[in-house]
């Protein structure tokens, strides 16, 4: 089977786009999202995004699939939120190793079928760690400034679980993203390391951080040197930004980065910052525009979408990257694998 | 291994420390350790955490660039401690932003502190003391944790205390750390051991030298390890001689870095600087250091004598910033969040107020919009804001008691009149009443002031003789709001005298507690007395009013609430009472709760695309609902624009985008303060301003044409809705109508509106700010009122006449008047909205609720007058002239009310009676004010139909002026002012709407109409006139 550490050697990876936003266009209601499977479940369950693998696997295949069409490299499996704690507001914890291997397991036969079709170009997945809606390094309660909502340990067991799920289920690579607090991802890397070594393998990390706010730091305070220097202590396929900015807001911090580090770097910015009513408007051809400044500069190893992009963007990101040598990184910092 | 320059110890707090060979000396700050630090051990212990970051926020201000950790102290549970501390400090981004020495002797201490730590620390330390699989183990999780780490030259045969077995374990330890556990090599330190030199034992001489020895062996042989040490240790036998141990402190250190140390534990006011150590002390010291004379020691020992207590000047930094002017020290303060001077800045404020309640709103508020400012622009970031919040509320608490004592204590009439001070008419009457009876006191009261004088009670302060109200109490404690009576000497102004029991209801309505004695009580059991008044001062005071409640919410279908978690806690932080009704939160709970909690502010919040329909879903209930309260609106999609153009237009009350937290505290002060309507009208305007420009900015025209406007008018279907013949047509009149039917009609909200009171009646009534004054207007308007009743001082009068009406050409309603010379057809006109609307919402006008005569169909209108002006002016006159001011007001304000309620009332009659298209109605008074019925009564002037001139026409059909007096002045006012005209539309789809802005097609086609001039029309219309 075709490595993605020889495959990033050789040229730019394209990571595919939203997920969220191209389930939006499938205008699932309450029902659909419950499947016949959840019909009387006692709780809502509109808008737990990952739970569609169960319920509607074709439309997540088909979102899948249209990104490898589009030109993607890597798909992330819909998972974001797939731990006990992102469920718990759902009451859906119990389901939590389902939905991660069902959704790599998606992700994969889509994958393999796209590889068999062109051997020439493999598919690899992502396996999609979100940063659960809990900070480990903040308090919620500004009274108790020393209380945390979630324990490193908390988080710990639910990423592994998680980890373990998203291997199982075929994952190629782990992508730990949309870090706003560095703990958390501490955490996610902890158990990461745990796995590998109770099962004796080995799987590329992808670590992508998120930029805020203008202050250029995390939510947690961390500069993005702090942010890299905290993160950097296992190997890793690649660091980066995903989230909340766009392409252009994004690239200061992406040059900060590959200054200071050998690792191979990712990048997976929103399409724009979102207009007055949340829409993201930067068009494909805007997105591309952009991107192709990170290429110019040499910046990136992987690039993709986050929220707002679409295959449409992903076509004219992989159109662009095509035409562009990958970030040349010195040594070291990717020999493990 | 590669060569790779490129390997330095990097660590990290919330910003980068990276170490390279070109870095100076990196400082470890010392203090935060309790086996070090004996204030930091008893602020621990008495879990003073305030104090304790203190001790780290002086460190860091001292120039750490570490901070060192330590919590090992039996009597602690150092796990516990530990964590608390880091948990803390992460909320301190100003100590935060290094790197955290995690430094403890036992594992489980120390791996708590790594899984609390985002950044890469340093732990502090691990050895081969305890063998190699334990060494192997923790530096294995250190590594997993991300942390670099300090080995101390320790083993299983004890610590390292010569050249050789320094170099011996640390090069073991190295070579165990990077070939076995792959630990990277710049992520080790090691710490060689400082022990003290001048012990006057021989085996310590050289203690100073090897150290200085082995690190240069470490520095040139473990490539890229760092070497480190607890530097204070070394002068640890001159403790006492701060002179000495300062210079031995400073030499060892300079020598250390010159041989390869790169960082250390240094308690920076303990360290002389190197060159400034006098010639001869530095000899001294250096020569024990080298070991460079046998009788090394014994000199610096001699030496050390002489120099001994020399008092080195205070080189305690002096804190600049506290020598600035008052309200630079409070934002300073606010912005770095430092609470430990905000109450004695705050009660520097206090002093050069008012009324306390202005250090809140000035000092303070300037400070925070500061925070607001500089973390809009990015230059603070959240964990800051968040601190900050914590010193407001540090403020607000201190100045709290203040407040209430303000809203409490009687003050002297200076100034402006407060309404809960002394009874200002019978303030200077009582002063002197009183004043007599302190200079006359009764035997009782004597003794008892004996007793309670010159804080001699448990400290508590007693006033005798005291005016409140228009009372005058015997003792009171203003602090504790107690008041101490002595019976039968109650002293009162003969034309105030009411019953004991009526006053104390009155104060303890004021918010003070009355206990009573006898003359008898106090006289033979003083002690039982004093007991009393001990017991009824512990209780503690009137529970302290929130600011307000606060209900925040994630919206229906969405689990992201970290930021409305924040903005809770901040407003919590400024005394607003929360509720949180968490994520997921359907719209119908968010209502239930908001009434039921009766809250003051709600807040939505949501982070993702669709949360945004949902809030307007829930504004949208919330008019429904009848809501009165303002809308906060949150969370990373939300916009100031969506705000404005999807949400503000579906609330009538203020819609308010809140985009950061340190924000909502100002918008949500300013939103409840007692004068808010400034601020809420400042706001809508702005909203609407940009509500505009926003859909200017659209790609369509802003306005259609008239043509296009009529195409796009609202269609009621003729053949299916329900048209209901009068059941008397034609005018009638009403001379002398029995006023007092309509007090149940009035609508008082308005009422205190006019008087500058914000609230809905009745609640108003009872407001906590306003309730009191509201009550007291409100007895008093009804006096007025029933006098107006009682000696017919108002006469009220009405014509109506319910008419055959269609629509015709569109705008115009065509009337038939029988019998009525010179002509029966009027004609009202009406204008026609024409902004630019979403496809399938109509453009209005009045006539779209009449039938088009081409439908065939038979329509009806009405249209009214009514007043109750007629003897307004002249009471009011009469006010006057006996400068009764207050009363000239109330009456015309009653008028006005009258004259709404009358318009009401006949509205009534005219649906369930004269047209009977609504017999079945049973509406109470707040429905009806709340117009929950069928069919609307429109009047000229007003947003539905701005066109003043169409006044005339009902004067024409109606023959008001004759009918019943009211006049039409030139600019078409009524007079008496106390009237109201309109229209009546029966229809159940017609709606109130507002007009909006018309376009010059329109204005054009109206002159026509109208047959006036364009100048004439523009005259009249230009209020509603584009551009």
């Amino acid at each position: 089977m075709a490595d993605v550490v020889e495959e990033i050697r050789k040229r730019i990876l394209v990571l595919d786009g939203a997920m969220g936003t191209m389930l939006q266009r499938y205008n699932f209601t309450e029902d659909d999202f419950r499947g016949s499977r959840f019909k009387d479940f006692k709780h809502p369950l509109k808008g737990n995004n990952d739970l569609l693998s169960l319920t509607q696997p074709e439309a997540i295949a088909e979102v899948h699939r249209k990104y490898f069409e589009a030109g993607a490299d890597i798909v992330e499996t819909n998972t974001f939120s797939g731990t006990t704690i992102g469920m718990a507001d759902y009451h859906m914890g119990d389901l939590v190793y389902e939905l991660n291997f069902e959704s790599a397991k998606i992700a994969k036969q889509v994958a393999e079928e796209f590889t068999k079709a062109n051997p020439k170009k493999p598919r690899f997945v992502a396996g999609s760690i979100g940063p659960t809606n809990r900070t480990a390094s903040l308090s919620p309660d500004v009274n108790r400034p020393e209380y945390r909502a979630v324990t490193f340990n908390e988080l710990r067991i639910a990423y592994k679980q998680q980890v373990e799920a998203l291997i199982d289920g075929g994952s190629d690579i782990l992508l730990v993203e949309t870090i706003f607090d560095t703990l958390n991802a501490k955490a996610a890397l902890f158990a990461i390391q745990e796995v590998k070594e109770e099962r004796n393998i080995d799987i590329p990390v992808m670590v992508s951080g998120t930029i805020t706010d203008a202050s250029g730091r995390t939510l947690s305070g961390q500069t993005v040197e702090a942010f890299l220097i905290s993160i950097s202590h296992i190997p890793l396929l690649s660091v980066g930004f995903n989230c909340a900015l766009g392409a252009d807001q994004l690239q200061p911090y992406l040059k900060r980065l590959s200054h200071e580090t050998e690792f191979y770097i990712s990048a997976h910015p929103n399409a724009g910052l979102p207009n007055a009513f949340g829409e993201y408007d930067q068009t494909a051809k805007q997105m591309q525009q952009l991107i192709e400044n990170y290429l110019k500069d040499g910046l990136v190893n992987i690039i993709g979408g986050c929220c707002g992009t679409t295959p449409e963007h992903i076509k004219a990101i992989a159109e662009v990257a095509a035409n562009y040598k990958p970030r040349a990184v010195g040594s070291s910092a990717v020999e493990n694998f | 291994m590669k060569e790779n320059k490129n390997r330095y110890l990097k660590l990290s707090g919330l910003e980068p420390l990276i170490i390279t060979p070109e870095s100076n000396f990196i400082n470890v700050g010392e203090r935060t350790n309790v086996t070090g630090s004996r204030k930091f051990l008893r602020l621990i212990k008495e879990e003073n955490y305030a104090e304790a970051l203190d001790v780290a926020r002086d460190q860091v201000e001292g120039g750490a660039q570490i901070i060192d950790v330590n919590m090992d102290e039996g009597m602690l549970d150092g796990k516990h401690a530990m964590v608390t501390f880091l948990n803390l400090i992460a909320s301190e981004p100003d100590i935060a932003r290094l790197p955290i020495m995690i430094d403890s002797s036992k594992w489980d201490i120390i791996e708590a502190g790594l899984q609390v730590v985002q950044g890469k620390s340093v732990v502090n330390s691990i050895s081969l003391k305890e063998g190699e699989a334990t060494f192997i183990h923790h530096a294995k999780l250190i590594k997993r944790y991300g942390a670099a780490v300090i080995v101390m030259a320790f083993d299983e045969d004890g610590q390292a205390d010569t050249y050789e077995r320094r170099i011996e374990i640390c090069k073991r330890s190295y070579n165990i750390l990077v070939n076995q556990v792959h630990f990277p090599p710049e992520d080790i330190i090691f710490d060689p051991n400082i022990f003290p030199v001048a012990t006057g034992m021989e085996e310590h001489r050289l203690n100073a030298l090897d150290f200085f020895n082995a690190t240069k062996w470490i520095k040139e042989n473990l490539p890229y390890a760092s070497v480190s040490g607890g530097v204070s240790n070394v002068s640890f036998s001159f403790r006492g001689n701060n002179v000495v141990r300062e210079a031995i402190n400073a030499a060892f250190l300079y020598h250390a870095i010159q041989h390869g140390m790169n960082m250390g534990i240094v308690n920076p006011t303990m360290l002389e600087v190197y060159d400034e150590i006098p010639k001869d002390l530095l000899e001294h010291v250096e020569d024990v250091l080298f070991d460079k004379r046998d009788d090394a020691t014994e000199r610096l020992l001699q030496f050390a004598e002489t120099v001994k207590g020399q008092k080195k000047d205070d080189v305690a930094k002096v804190q600049e910033w506290r020598s600035e002017p008052l309200q630079d020290r409070i934002t300073h303060a606010l912005v770095k969040g430092i609470d430990a001077f905000i109450v004695e800045d705050v009660e520097e404020a206090r002093q050069v107020v008012n009324k306390p309640i202005e250090v809140i709103e000035g000092h303070l508020m300037i400070g925070m919009n500061v925070v607001g400012d500089l973390f809009g622009s990015g230059k603070m970031f959240l964990p800051q804001v968040v601190k900050s919040a914590r010193v407001m509320k540090k403020a607000v608490a201190y100045l709290q008691p203040y407040i209430e004592a303000e809203k409490k204590a009687p003050k002297s009439p200076k100034g402006t009149l407060h309404w809960k001070t002394a009874d200002p008419l019978l303030y200077s009457l009582l002063k002197d009443f009183a004043k007599q009876m302190r200079n006359q006191p009764t035997e009782a009261e004597s003794l008892l002031w004996n007793v309670l004088s010159n804080k001699q009670l448990d400290g508590f302060k007693f006033r005798r003789q005291h005016i409140i109200g228009s009372y005058i109490a015997d003792f009171i404690c203003l602090k504790a709001n107690l008041i101490v009576e002595v019976d039968g000497s109650i002293h009162q102004l003969p034309e105030n005298k009411t019953s004991d029991e009526e006053r104390t209801k009155w104060l303890e309505n004021e918010g003070y507690r009355v206990v009573r004695f006898t003359n008898e009580e106090v006289l033979g059991k003083l002690d039982d007395v004093l007991t009393r008044i001990k017991e009824n001062l512990a209780v503690p005071p009137l529970e302290v009013r929130r600011q307000g409640k606060v209900l925040m919410a994630t919206v229906k279908g969405d689990v992201h609430d970290i930021g409305k978690n924040i903005v809770s806690v901040v407003l919590g932080c400024n005394n607003y009472e929360i509720v949180d009704l968490g994520v997921m939160v359907p719209p119908e709970k968010i209502i239930e709760t908001a009434k039921k909690e009766n809250v003051d502010v709600i807040g939505l919040s949501g982070l993702i695309t669709p949360s945004l329909d949902e809030m307007v879903y829930v504004s949208q209930e919330m008019e429904k609902q009848g809501f009165n309260i303002p809308l906060l609106i949150g969370g990373a999609t939300t916009s100031r624009a969506h705000s404005a153009v999807k949400i503000a237009p579906h609330y009538s009350n203020t819609v308010v985008h809140v985009n950061d937290a340190s924000r909502a505290v100002t918008v949500v002060g300013n939103l409840l303060q007692k004068d808010n309507k400034v601020y809420k009208e400042q706001i809508r305007e702005e909203y609407e301003k940009f509500r505009e420009q926003f859909l200017k900015r659209g790609k369509q025209k802003e306005y259609v044409s008239i043509e296009e406007a009529r195409e796009r008018k609202f269609k009621i279907d003729w053949k299916t809705t329900e048209i209901v013949k009068p059941k008397q047509l034609g005018i009638q009149d009403i001379q002398d109508f029995d006023i007092t039917i309509l007090e149940d009609y009035i609508d008082w909200s308005p009422f205190f509106r006019s008087w500058d009171l914000h609230g809905k009646y009745p609640d108003i009534l009872t407001d906590n700010i306003v309730g009191k004054q509201a009550t007291e207007l409100f007895k008093d308007a009804k006096v007025l009122l029933q006098k107006v009743f009682d000696e017919k001082l108002l006469k009220a009068k009405a014509v109506f006449g319910l008419f055959p009406a269609n629509t015709v050409n569109d705008d115009d309603i065509e009337v038939t008047v029988e019998n009525q010379i010179p002509n029966t057809k009027h004609q009202f006109l009406t204008l026609r909205q024409q902004l630019k609307k979403r496809e399938g919402v109509p453009n209005f006008a009045l006539a779209d609720f009449i039938a088009p005569k081409d439908t065939g169909i038979q329509d009806y209108i009405g249209c009214f007058c009514v007043t109750t002006g007629f003897g307004t002016e002249e009471l009011a006159k009469e006010f006057e002239a006996n400068h009764d001011d207050y009363n000239s007001i109330m009456i015309k304000a009653l008028a006005d009310r009258l004259a709404e309620a009358f318009a009401e009332y006949l509205h009534k009659e005219v649906r369930t009676k004269h047209w009977n298209y609504a017999s079945e109605e049973h509406l109470t008074n707040e429905e009806l004010i709340a117009e929950n019925y069928k069919g609307i009564r429109p009047a000229p002037g007003y947003p539905a139909c701005p066109d003043h001139l169409e006044k005339k026409t009902i004067w024409d059909i109606l023959k008001v002026e004759e009918t019943i007096g009211v006049k039409l002045t030139e600019s078409l006012a009524m007079w008496p002012a106390a009237s109201v005209s309109g229209y009546y539309f029966a229809n159940p789809e017609a709606k109130y709407f507002g007009l909006g802005k018309i376009t010059k097609d329109q204005l054009e086609d109206y002159a026509k109409r109208r047959n006036i001039s364009k100048e004439a029309a523009n005259k009249w219309l230009n209020p509603n006139l584009t551009n």
